[in-house]
Protein backbone atom coordinates (compact mmCIF):
# COMPACT_ATOMS: atom_id res chain seq x y z
CA UNK A 1 0.00 0.00 0.00
CA UNK A 2 3.29 1.97 0.47
CA UNK A 3 4.77 1.95 -2.29
CA UNK A 4 3.28 3.35 -5.97
CA UNK A 5 2.33 0.42 -8.17
CA UNK A 6 3.16 1.04 -11.34
CA UNK A 7 2.90 -1.62 -14.51
CA UNK A 8 6.67 -1.91 -14.87
CA UNK A 9 7.18 -2.60 -11.07
CA UNK A 10 9.34 -6.14 -11.17
CA UNK A 11 7.61 -7.75 -7.96
CA UNK A 12 9.83 -10.80 -8.45
CA UNK A 13 13.23 -8.80 -8.24
CA UNK A 14 13.97 -8.57 -4.93
CA UNK A 15 14.48 -6.22 -2.64
CA UNK A 16 11.38 -5.35 -1.19
CA UNK A 17 7.64 -7.60 -0.75
CA UNK A 18 6.16 -9.53 -4.02
CA UNK A 19 2.87 -9.00 -2.19
CA UNK A 20 3.20 -5.29 -0.99
CA UNK A 21 2.23 -5.72 2.30
CA UNK A 22 4.44 -6.17 5.53
CA UNK A 23 5.53 -9.35 6.82
CA UNK A 24 3.06 -9.72 9.77
CA UNK A 25 0.50 -8.73 7.81
CA UNK A 26 0.96 -11.61 4.77
CA UNK A 27 1.31 -14.36 7.61
CA UNK A 28 -1.85 -13.05 9.48
CA UNK A 29 -3.42 -13.82 5.54
CA UNK A 30 -1.80 -17.50 5.53
CA UNK A 31 -2.82 -17.87 9.13
CA UNK A 32 -6.40 -16.99 8.43
CA UNK A 33 -6.59 -19.50 4.93
CA UNK A 34 -5.40 -22.26 7.41
CA UNK A 35 -8.54 -21.00 9.33
CA UNK A 36 -10.57 -21.22 6.77
CA UNK A 37 -9.87 -24.86 5.94
CA UNK A 38 -10.16 -26.04 9.71
CA UNK A 39 -13.86 -24.47 9.46
CA UNK A 40 -14.64 -25.85 6.31
CA UNK A 41 -13.22 -28.95 7.09
CA UNK A 42 -15.69 -29.08 9.94
CA UNK A 43 -18.49 -27.63 7.99
CA UNK A 44 -18.74 -29.82 4.90
CA UNK A 45 -18.47 -32.94 7.33
CA UNK A 46 -21.77 -31.36 8.97
CA UNK A 47 -22.73 -31.08 5.50
CA UNK A 48 -22.11 -34.71 4.31
CA UNK A 49 -23.61 -35.98 7.39
CA UNK A 50 -26.93 -33.89 6.71
CA UNK A 51 -26.88 -35.55 2.92
CA UNK A 52 -26.00 -39.08 4.42
CA UNK A 53 -29.14 -38.76 6.88
CA UNK A 54 -32.99 -39.57 5.67
CA UNK A 55 -34.21 -36.59 7.84
CA UNK A 56 -32.87 -34.06 10.04
CA UNK A 57 -34.20 -31.39 12.17
CA UNK A 58 -35.92 -28.57 11.35
CA UNK A 59 -33.93 -25.00 12.67
CA UNK A 60 -37.23 -22.95 12.85
CA UNK A 61 -38.50 -25.55 15.35
CA UNK A 62 -34.97 -25.73 17.30
CA UNK A 63 -33.69 -22.00 17.58
CA UNK A 64 -37.28 -20.04 18.00
CA UNK A 65 -36.84 -18.73 21.49
CA UNK A 66 -35.90 -14.94 22.66
CA UNK A 67 -34.56 -13.79 25.58
CA UNK A 68 -37.74 -12.82 28.34
CA UNK A 69 -40.02 -13.87 25.43
CA UNK A 70 -41.22 -16.84 27.30
CA UNK A 71 -42.44 -19.47 25.25
CA UNK A 72 -43.51 -17.31 22.33
CA UNK A 73 -42.35 -18.40 18.70
CA UNK A 74 -39.87 -16.31 16.79
CA UNK A 75 -37.65 -18.66 14.75
CA UNK A 76 -34.60 -16.74 13.36
CA UNK A 77 -35.34 -13.56 15.40
CA UNK A 78 -32.73 -13.80 18.11
CA UNK A 79 -29.63 -15.17 15.38
CA UNK A 80 -30.63 -12.41 13.62
CA UNK A 81 -29.77 -10.15 16.21
CA UNK A 82 -26.21 -12.11 16.84
CA UNK A 83 -25.43 -11.51 12.84
CA UNK A 84 -26.79 -7.54 12.87
CA UNK A 85 -24.22 -7.86 16.22
CA UNK A 86 -21.49 -9.19 14.20
CA UNK A 87 -21.84 -7.11 11.12
CA UNK A 88 -21.94 -4.44 13.47
CA UNK A 89 -18.84 -5.04 15.23
CA UNK A 90 -17.09 -5.70 12.09
CA UNK A 91 -17.85 -2.03 10.67
CA UNK A 92 -16.34 -0.45 13.87
CA UNK A 93 -13.43 -2.33 13.21
CA UNK A 94 -12.75 -1.22 9.81
CA UNK A 95 -13.26 2.19 11.00
CA UNK A 96 -10.60 1.92 13.74
CA UNK A 97 -8.33 0.85 11.05
CA UNK A 98 -8.95 3.35 8.89
CA UNK A 99 -8.72 6.08 11.92
CA UNK A 100 -5.19 4.27 12.15
CA UNK A 101 -4.15 5.11 8.53
CA UNK A 102 -5.02 8.79 9.44
CA UNK A 103 -3.21 8.36 12.13
CA UNK A 104 -6.04 9.61 14.78
CA UNK A 105 -5.00 7.72 18.00
CA UNK A 106 -8.77 9.01 19.34
CA UNK A 107 -10.64 7.80 16.98
CA UNK A 108 -8.39 3.85 16.98
CA UNK A 109 -9.84 3.53 20.76
CA UNK A 110 -13.56 4.95 20.01
CA UNK A 111 -13.81 2.26 17.40
CA UNK A 112 -11.67 -0.40 18.81
CA UNK A 113 -13.78 -0.03 22.47
CA UNK A 114 -16.78 -0.40 20.27
CA UNK A 115 -15.08 -3.39 18.61
CA UNK A 116 -14.78 -4.65 21.89
CA UNK A 117 -18.69 -4.21 23.26
CA UNK A 118 -20.24 -5.83 20.36
CA UNK A 119 -17.64 -9.02 20.31
CA UNK A 120 -18.54 -9.08 24.17
CA UNK A 121 -22.42 -8.68 23.18
CA UNK A 122 -22.41 -11.31 20.83
CA UNK A 123 -20.80 -14.02 22.90
CA UNK A 124 -23.64 -12.89 25.81
CA UNK A 125 -25.91 -13.77 22.87
CA UNK A 126 -24.50 -17.00 22.43
CA UNK A 127 -24.21 -17.99 26.00
CA UNK A 128 -27.70 -17.43 26.31
CA UNK A 129 -28.89 -19.76 23.17
CA UNK A 130 -26.64 -22.16 24.37
CA UNK A 131 -28.11 -22.36 27.99
CA UNK A 132 -31.41 -22.34 26.52
CA UNK A 133 -30.58 -25.39 24.45
CA UNK A 134 -29.15 -26.78 27.13
CA UNK A 135 -32.30 -26.66 29.55
CA UNK A 136 -34.61 -28.17 26.64
CA UNK A 137 -32.58 -30.93 27.30
CA UNK A 138 -29.59 -30.76 23.88
CA UNK A 139 -25.84 -31.25 24.22
CA UNK A 140 -23.69 -33.28 22.97
CA UNK A 141 -24.74 -36.91 22.63
CA UNK A 142 -27.98 -35.44 24.09
CA UNK A 143 -31.33 -34.26 21.23
CA UNK A 144 -34.41 -33.95 21.88
CA UNK A 145 -35.58 -32.23 19.00
CA UNK A 146 -37.50 -34.44 16.13
CA UNK A 147 -36.27 -34.87 12.85
CA UNK A 148 -38.97 -32.94 9.91
CA UNK A 149 -40.60 -36.06 9.56
CA UNK A 150 -41.60 -37.06 12.82
CA UNK A 151 -38.92 -39.78 13.31
CA UNK A 152 -36.34 -39.27 16.40
CA UNK A 153 -33.34 -37.60 15.36
CA UNK A 154 -29.74 -38.88 15.86
CA UNK A 155 -27.08 -36.40 18.22
CA UNK A 156 -25.78 -35.53 15.06
CA UNK A 157 -27.31 -32.30 15.04
CA UNK A 158 -26.75 -31.46 18.47
CA UNK A 159 -22.90 -32.62 17.87
CA UNK A 160 -22.06 -30.63 15.11
CA UNK A 161 -24.25 -27.36 16.29
CA UNK A 162 -22.29 -27.38 19.64
CA UNK A 163 -18.78 -27.88 17.73
CA UNK A 164 -19.21 -25.86 15.27
CA UNK A 165 -21.09 -22.74 17.15
CA UNK A 166 -18.65 -23.61 19.97
CA UNK A 167 -15.12 -23.59 17.67
CA UNK A 168 -16.59 -20.19 15.84
CA UNK A 169 -17.69 -18.83 19.74
CA UNK A 170 -13.80 -19.61 21.18
CA UNK A 171 -12.43 -17.35 17.65
CA UNK A 172 -14.63 -14.73 19.04
CA UNK A 173 -13.45 -14.76 22.48
CA UNK A 174 -10.16 -14.71 21.22
CA UNK A 175 -10.53 -11.99 19.20
CA UNK A 176 -12.18 -9.79 21.46
CA UNK A 177 -9.15 -10.49 24.19
CA UNK A 178 -6.70 -9.40 21.12
CA UNK A 179 -8.73 -6.35 20.66
CA UNK A 180 -8.18 -5.44 24.40
CA UNK A 181 -4.72 -6.22 24.59
CA UNK A 182 -4.49 -3.72 20.97
CA UNK A 183 -6.38 -1.41 22.88
CA UNK A 184 -4.06 -1.06 25.95
CA UNK A 185 -1.34 -0.92 23.14
CA UNK A 186 -2.84 2.34 21.83
CA UNK A 187 -3.69 3.82 25.30
CA UNK A 188 0.06 3.36 26.50
CA UNK A 189 1.08 5.37 23.24
CA UNK A 190 2.83 1.70 21.76
CA UNK A 191 1.95 2.79 17.95
CA UNK A 192 1.95 6.57 18.41
CA UNK A 193 5.80 5.74 19.07
CA UNK A 194 6.55 3.05 16.33
CA UNK A 195 4.64 5.57 13.77
CA UNK A 196 2.02 3.53 12.54
CA UNK A 197 -0.92 1.70 13.84
CA UNK A 198 -0.37 -1.40 11.72
CA UNK A 199 -0.78 -3.75 14.20
CA UNK A 200 -4.46 -2.65 14.73
CA UNK A 201 -5.08 -3.58 10.76
CA UNK A 202 -3.75 -7.77 11.27
CA UNK A 203 -6.20 -7.74 14.50
CA UNK A 204 -8.75 -6.13 12.06
CA UNK A 205 -8.19 -8.73 9.52
CA UNK A 206 -8.72 -11.71 12.46
CA UNK A 207 -11.67 -9.94 13.54
CA UNK A 208 -13.09 -9.69 9.78
CA UNK A 209 -12.54 -13.45 9.51
CA UNK A 210 -14.88 -14.36 12.54
CA UNK A 211 -17.21 -12.48 10.70
CA UNK A 212 -16.81 -14.44 7.88
CA UNK A 213 -17.10 -17.79 9.37
CA UNK A 214 -20.45 -16.48 11.11
CA UNK A 215 -21.61 -15.62 7.19
CA UNK A 216 -21.41 -19.29 7.02
CA UNK A 217 -21.99 -20.64 10.38
CA UNK A 218 -25.41 -18.29 9.77
CA UNK A 219 -26.59 -19.69 6.50
CA UNK A 220 -25.48 -23.77 7.38
CA UNK A 221 -26.99 -23.74 10.42
CA UNK A 222 -30.33 -21.39 10.74
CA UNK A 223 -30.64 -21.13 7.01
CA UNK A 224 -30.53 -23.98 5.42
CA UNK B 1 10.82 -5.43 7.06
CA UNK B 2 8.75 -2.76 9.47
CA UNK B 3 5.85 -0.82 7.21
CA UNK B 4 6.41 2.82 7.59
CA UNK B 5 3.71 5.47 5.88
CA UNK B 6 5.68 7.77 4.01
CA UNK B 7 4.48 10.91 3.81
CA UNK B 8 2.84 10.44 0.13
CA UNK B 9 1.10 7.54 1.26
CA UNK B 10 -0.63 9.73 4.05
CA UNK B 11 -1.33 12.64 1.88
CA UNK B 12 -3.00 10.40 0.19
CA UNK B 13 -5.06 8.23 2.53
CA UNK B 14 -6.31 11.77 4.11
CA UNK B 15 -7.21 12.78 0.64
CA UNK B 16 -9.39 9.44 0.16
CA UNK B 17 -11.07 9.61 3.58
CA UNK B 18 -14.09 10.43 3.34
CA UNK B 19 -14.75 8.07 0.31
CA UNK B 20 -13.06 5.43 2.21
CA UNK B 21 -15.86 5.57 5.39
CA UNK B 22 -18.52 6.18 2.96
CA UNK B 23 -17.62 2.64 0.70
CA UNK B 24 -17.24 1.18 4.88
CA UNK B 25 -20.89 2.40 5.25
CA UNK B 26 -21.87 1.52 2.33
CA UNK B 27 -20.51 -2.17 2.74
CA UNK B 28 -22.53 -2.82 5.53
CA UNK B 29 -25.92 -1.42 4.52
CA UNK B 30 -25.42 -4.13 1.68
CA UNK B 31 -24.61 -7.08 3.93
CA UNK B 32 -27.70 -5.63 6.43
CA UNK B 33 -29.40 -5.56 3.21
CA UNK B 34 -28.76 -9.11 2.05
CA UNK B 35 -29.57 -10.40 5.96
CA UNK B 36 -32.73 -8.80 5.98
CA UNK B 37 -33.95 -9.86 2.20
CA UNK B 38 -32.32 -13.63 3.91
CA UNK B 39 -34.61 -13.65 6.72
CA UNK B 40 -37.34 -11.98 4.91
CA UNK B 41 -37.36 -15.41 2.43
CA UNK B 42 -37.09 -17.32 5.30
CA UNK B 43 -40.21 -16.42 6.86
CA UNK B 44 -42.36 -15.79 3.40
CA UNK B 45 -41.32 -19.40 3.14
CA UNK B 46 -42.30 -20.27 6.29
CA UNK B 47 -46.19 -18.68 6.08
CA UNK B 48 -46.52 -19.45 2.81
CA UNK B 49 -44.73 -22.29 1.77
CA UNK B 50 -43.14 -20.14 -1.55
CA UNK B 51 -40.62 -20.25 -2.83
CA UNK B 52 -39.98 -24.16 -2.29
CA UNK B 53 -36.62 -25.74 -0.50
CA UNK B 54 -34.40 -26.07 -3.38
CA UNK B 55 -34.79 -22.94 -4.75
CA UNK B 56 -34.69 -21.16 -1.42
CA UNK B 57 -31.37 -23.29 -0.39
CA UNK B 58 -29.90 -21.98 -3.52
CA UNK B 59 -30.69 -18.63 -2.95
CA UNK B 60 -29.43 -18.59 0.46
CA UNK B 61 -26.09 -20.09 -0.59
CA UNK B 62 -25.49 -17.06 -3.68
CA UNK B 63 -27.02 -14.71 -0.93
CA UNK B 64 -23.97 -16.17 1.51
CA UNK B 65 -21.51 -16.12 -1.56
CA UNK B 66 -22.04 -12.64 -2.17
CA UNK B 67 -21.29 -11.64 1.53
CA UNK B 68 -18.51 -13.00 2.14
CA UNK B 69 -17.21 -11.06 -1.35
CA UNK B 70 -17.75 -7.74 0.43
CA UNK B 71 -16.51 -8.99 3.68
CA UNK B 72 -13.30 -10.35 2.33
CA UNK B 73 -12.82 -7.36 -0.22
CA UNK B 74 -14.10 -3.77 1.09
CA UNK B 75 -13.64 -5.34 5.13
CA UNK B 76 -10.46 -7.39 5.07
CA UNK B 77 -9.67 -4.88 1.68
CA UNK B 78 -8.28 -7.81 -0.30
CA UNK B 79 -9.73 -5.95 -3.71
CA UNK B 80 -7.48 -3.10 -3.19
CA UNK B 81 -4.44 -5.08 -2.62
CA UNK B 82 -2.50 -6.52 -5.99
CA UNK B 83 -2.61 -9.16 -7.47
CA UNK B 84 -0.14 -11.38 -6.11
CA UNK B 85 -1.38 -11.62 -2.33
CA UNK B 86 -5.13 -11.98 -4.12
CA UNK B 87 -4.01 -14.90 -6.18
CA UNK B 88 -2.17 -16.42 -3.06
CA UNK B 89 -5.12 -16.69 -1.03
CA UNK B 90 -7.70 -17.31 -3.27
CA UNK B 91 -6.08 -20.08 -5.47
CA UNK B 92 -5.19 -22.66 -2.47
CA UNK B 93 -9.04 -21.89 -1.50
CA UNK B 94 -10.44 -23.19 -4.73
CA UNK B 95 -9.66 -26.14 -3.47
CA UNK B 96 -13.18 -26.02 -1.42
CA UNK B 97 -14.85 -26.28 -4.67
CA UNK B 98 -13.93 -29.76 -5.34
CA UNK B 99 -14.16 -30.90 -1.58
CA UNK B 100 -18.37 -29.65 -1.03
CA UNK B 101 -18.20 -31.55 -4.45
CA UNK B 102 -17.03 -34.60 -3.51
CA UNK B 103 -17.53 -34.86 0.23
CA UNK B 104 -21.99 -34.29 -0.21
CA UNK B 105 -21.96 -36.63 -3.21
CA UNK B 106 -20.35 -38.99 -0.80
CA UNK B 107 -22.53 -38.28 1.90
CA UNK B 108 -25.72 -38.43 -0.56
CA UNK B 109 -24.32 -42.15 -1.95
CA UNK B 110 -24.11 -42.85 1.63
CA UNK B 111 -28.00 -42.37 2.23
CA UNK B 112 -28.68 -44.14 -0.87
CA UNK B 113 -26.96 -47.50 0.37
CA UNK B 114 -28.51 -46.85 3.90
CA UNK B 115 -31.58 -47.26 1.90
CA UNK B 116 -31.50 -49.76 0.11
CA UNK B 117 -29.81 -51.98 2.60
CA UNK B 118 -33.10 -51.15 5.22
CA UNK B 119 -34.75 -53.95 6.78
CA UNK B 120 -37.35 -55.12 3.96
CA UNK B 121 -35.13 -53.46 1.17
CA UNK B 122 -34.43 -54.68 -1.48
CA UNK B 123 -37.67 -56.63 -2.27
CA UNK B 124 -37.31 -56.50 -5.89
CA UNK B 125 -34.53 -55.59 -8.12
CA UNK B 126 -36.63 -52.49 -9.61
CA UNK B 127 -36.67 -51.02 -5.94
CA UNK B 128 -33.09 -50.45 -5.99
CA UNK B 129 -33.95 -48.23 -9.33
CA UNK B 130 -36.62 -46.53 -7.86
CA UNK B 131 -36.03 -43.41 -5.27
CA UNK B 132 -39.50 -43.46 -3.66
CA UNK B 133 -39.70 -47.18 -3.31
CA UNK B 134 -39.36 -47.46 0.43
CA UNK B 135 -38.44 -45.98 3.28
Amino acid sequence: MDTAVTAKKKWWGGGYSPFNVSYGKLMMWYFLMSDAFTFGALLISYGTIRFMSTSWPDANDVFHAFPFMGHMNLPLVFVSLMTFILIMSSVTMVLAVHAGHTRDRNGVVKWLSWTIVGGAAFLACQAWEWTHLYHAGAWWGRNPFLNVDGTVASTNFTNFFFTITGFHGLHVTSGVVLNIVILANVLKGTYEQRGHYEMVEKVGLYWHFVDLVWVFVFTCFYLL
Amino acid sequence: MEHTHTAAAEHEQHGHSDAAVKTIWKTFWILLGITVVEIALAFLHLETGFPSRLVLNAIFLGLTVVKAFFIVAEFMHLRHEIKNLILTILIPLMLFVWFIIAFLADGDSWKNMRKDLAPGNPKAPAAVEAPHAHH
